[in-house]
């Protein structure tokens, strides 16, 4: 369990365990892992819509204990309240409102959120989902580059003191969890040193700022997801790291590198053609399942900075018990991460055709 | 390269035959990285073992010094409520190590046992378990861990660990499985499978101890998930939050807005160092490991 909301499966810093794909690259083979990603999809689908509704306390309960608590409503007063203001009927059958569900998303309708009476979940996920797109696809960006770059420097000066040093730093970064890091952030350079005015960064835009074409709108947008884009790059930077250091030196104990030493070929062009071409390619699968957890990645980072992106709604809704928003959400991380898992088997494949040559079944 | 992507192949050292029963110990130790990690390890062991006789319990709380800063009396500061933050790390660590350990045992045995099965039976075996496997890997896992937490009383560490270890095993299944398929292709694989010794016997005596390395880094990695799962349930407030554990006093601190005073550095910083370096050690082993195991890692 890697960090959250089902972004499980965090890289692991070395190159052995990926995994071994079927190599019978036909036509029926697709077919077959299409049919398996769209039955992964739909049950994992169904099985959110149960469990959604098997968590302790509706909406109407949260609401009703919110009322109550914060502006000292009567029970009954604040039942009366809940029930006029949400279109939501939790007496429907499980099964029937189940039904209905489906029918509903075969028609590409999410449902309305109960919370923000009205409002489609499709509209939610739109207006949120490019802030985290934008701070989390950064942060991924520079940390695999930087992770990259690193973890070959590691590889040519191994055992030396840089490797040490790196190794270190990249051991330690790997092990501290994103939100840990994020609370550290504000509690270190936000409140305790007073460096960054972390109040402010809160937010995806300052307010007055429109989303244009402008050189202000983009300053804004680093400014509010600085904080984000650096807890995203520094934690994910070792994981990254670690495995190009272990690709590296497996590739270049290769013959081909030792060939191309033996011909005189320039050192630089030997590490970005030779060595660094074929270190990277185990890489390929990791990148492209990680870019399928983007949105679970952001689920507690975003709450901690008050980054309002999707994670930090899933957040709230999962606090509010909003089912609508809570499915919606988790239906596109469920397809992402399936889609993104299903592109890294094929990319694989395409990317290696010492795969697609070699025979047996995998 | 085939090697590199796809496996580790059997270990380059040769298995434990016999006597030498510690000798994945005493190869660690000689390793730099991992003497290290396995020291920091067996200090917060220690710690969990006999740390709470050693300090006092910190359940006195004094409202007159709230937030405070190392001192001798609190070395480490004290709480929202004036406690000790020392006597409640050298507390905290005992359930998150017994929980991590418990959970890693159980999610490595599962994926042991069905992903080597899934790999050597194949057919409808593997796609069924292959299946089962994709689906729980993509089930958003706070919601149920979320609703199993709901059901099940949570205050036993065997409880606990079980529910972790019921979302952690998908990874290393799929780990366990491309091994052992690399492996079934072995000669000495082959061979015993044309003498017909049975499944029982080909991967109980010739392939899971090929694999012993592989299954022991996997179960440090494990630990360090689970240990992670935890914090994150401590976190969310999906555990019943009793006891002395450095992932409730994060979520204590985090709840009880400690994040926005300064003086309650100390305090915050505290559990998260502790967790943090409990993880490094546990990395610092496998890394280690991997090293011993696979020595193409090693420097030249």
């Amino acid at each position: 369990m890697g960090s959250v909301a089902s972004s499980r499966p965090r890289p692991r810093p070395r190159s052995r365990v990926i995994a071994r794909l079927p190599r019978r690259q036909g036509t029926l083979w697709l077919l077959r892992r299409l049919a398996k990603a769209a039955l992964t999809i739909f049950v994992v689908t169904s099985l959110t819509f149960f469990m959604v509704r098997l968590l302790p306390g509706d909406p109407v309960d949260v609401y009703v204990q919110t009322q109550i608590a914060q502006y000292g409503f009567t029970y009954d007063d604040a039942v009366a309240q809940a029930s006029s203001l949400f279109a939501f009927n939790s007496d429907q059958p499980l099964l029937l409102q189940y039904v209905d569900y489906l029918s509903r998303l075969a028609r590409g309708d999410l449902g309305q959120s109960i919370l923000s009476s009205g409002v489609p979940v499709t509209e939610i996920i739109f207006q949120y989902l490019p802030w985290t797109l934008f701070s989390v696809g950064t942060g991924l960006l520079l940390a695999i580059v930087f992770g990259v770059l690193l973890g070959m420097l590691m590889a040519y000066r191994r055992g030396g003191v840089l490797d040490d040093a790196l190794s270190a730093l990249g051991s330690i970064l790997y092990s501290i969890p994103n939100y840990l890091f994020a609370i550290m952030l504000i509690v270190f350079f936000g409140v305790r040193l007073d460096w960054l005015p972390i109040t402010n960064m809160r937010g995806a835009l300052s307010s007055g700022q429109d989303v244009e074409f402008s050189v202000a709108f983009v300053r804004d947008a680093f400014y509010h997801a600085a904080l984000p884009i650096l807890t995203y790059t520094l934690t994910g930077i070792g994981t990254w790291m670690l495995l190009m250091k272990s690709s590296t030196v497996a590739a270049l104990d290769e013959d081909y590198v030792t060939a191309a030493r033996a011909r005189g070929i320039r050192p630089g062009r030997i590490a970005a053609t030779y060595v660094g071409r074929n270190a990277i390619l185990p890489l390929f699968t990791q990148m492209t399942i990680a870019i399928g957890f983007v949105v679970g990645g952001s689920f507690l980072v975003e709450p901690i900075f008050v980054y309002q992106g999707i994670g930090y709604i899933l957040f709230t809704a999962i606090q509010r018990r909003d089912y609508p928003l809570m499915q919606g959400i988790f239906l596109m991380i469920t397809v992402s991460v399936v889609v993104a898992t299903l592109l890294a088997d094929i990319l694989y494949s395409r990317l290696d055709p010492r795969i697609r040559t070699s025979g047996g079944e995998g | 390269m085939d090697t590199a992507i796809t496996g580790t192949g059997p270990s380059p050292i040769a298995p434990p035959t016999g006597g030498r029963r510690f000798w994945v110990l005493s190869y660690l130790l000689k390793d730099r990285v991992g003497a290290a990690g396995l020291i920091i390890f067996s200090i917060f062991v220690f710690l969990a073992i006999f740390g709470p006789s050693l300090t006092q319990p910190a359940v006195r709380p004094d409202v007159t010094n709230i937030y405070g800063g190392p001192s001798r009396a609190h070395p480490l500061g004290t709480d929202y409520s004036g406690r000790d933050v020392l006597s409640q790390i050298v507390r905290g660590g005992r359930s998150i190590i017994v929980v991590g350990a418990l959970a890693a045992l159980m999610s490595t045995m599962i994926a042991v046992t069905f992903g080597s099965l899934a790999a050597y039976l194949g057919g409808w075996f593997d796609s069924l378990i292959l299946t089962i496997t994709d689906i729980v890997l993509t089930i958003p896992y706070i919601i149920l861990l979320g609703v199993l937490a709901a059901y099940v009383q949570l205050n036993s560490p065997l409880l606990l660990a079980v529910i972790i270890a019921a979302v952690a095993w998908p990874t290393l299944l799929r780990a366990v499985r491309s091994q052992v398929l690399s492996l079934k292709e072995r000669e000495y694989v082959e061979a015993a499978r044309v003498l017909d010794m049975g499944t029982r016997h080909v991967l109980f005596r010739e392939i899971l101890p090929n694999m012993a390395n592989y299954i022991l880094i996997n179960f440090v990695i494990a630990m360090t998930s689970a240990i992670y799962g935890q914090i994150i349930l401590y976190f969310l407030g999906l555990v019943p939050l009793s006891g002395n554990n450095w992932g409730l006093m994060i979520n204590l601190a985090y709840t009880r807005g400690a994040l926005f005073f300064r003086d309650s550095l100390w305090y915050i910083l505290s559990p998260i160092v502790a967790i943090s370096l409990l993880q490094l050690s546990l990395v610092m082993i496998s890394r280690s490991l991997e090293g011993i195991f696979n020595p193409r890692l090693r420097e030249e």
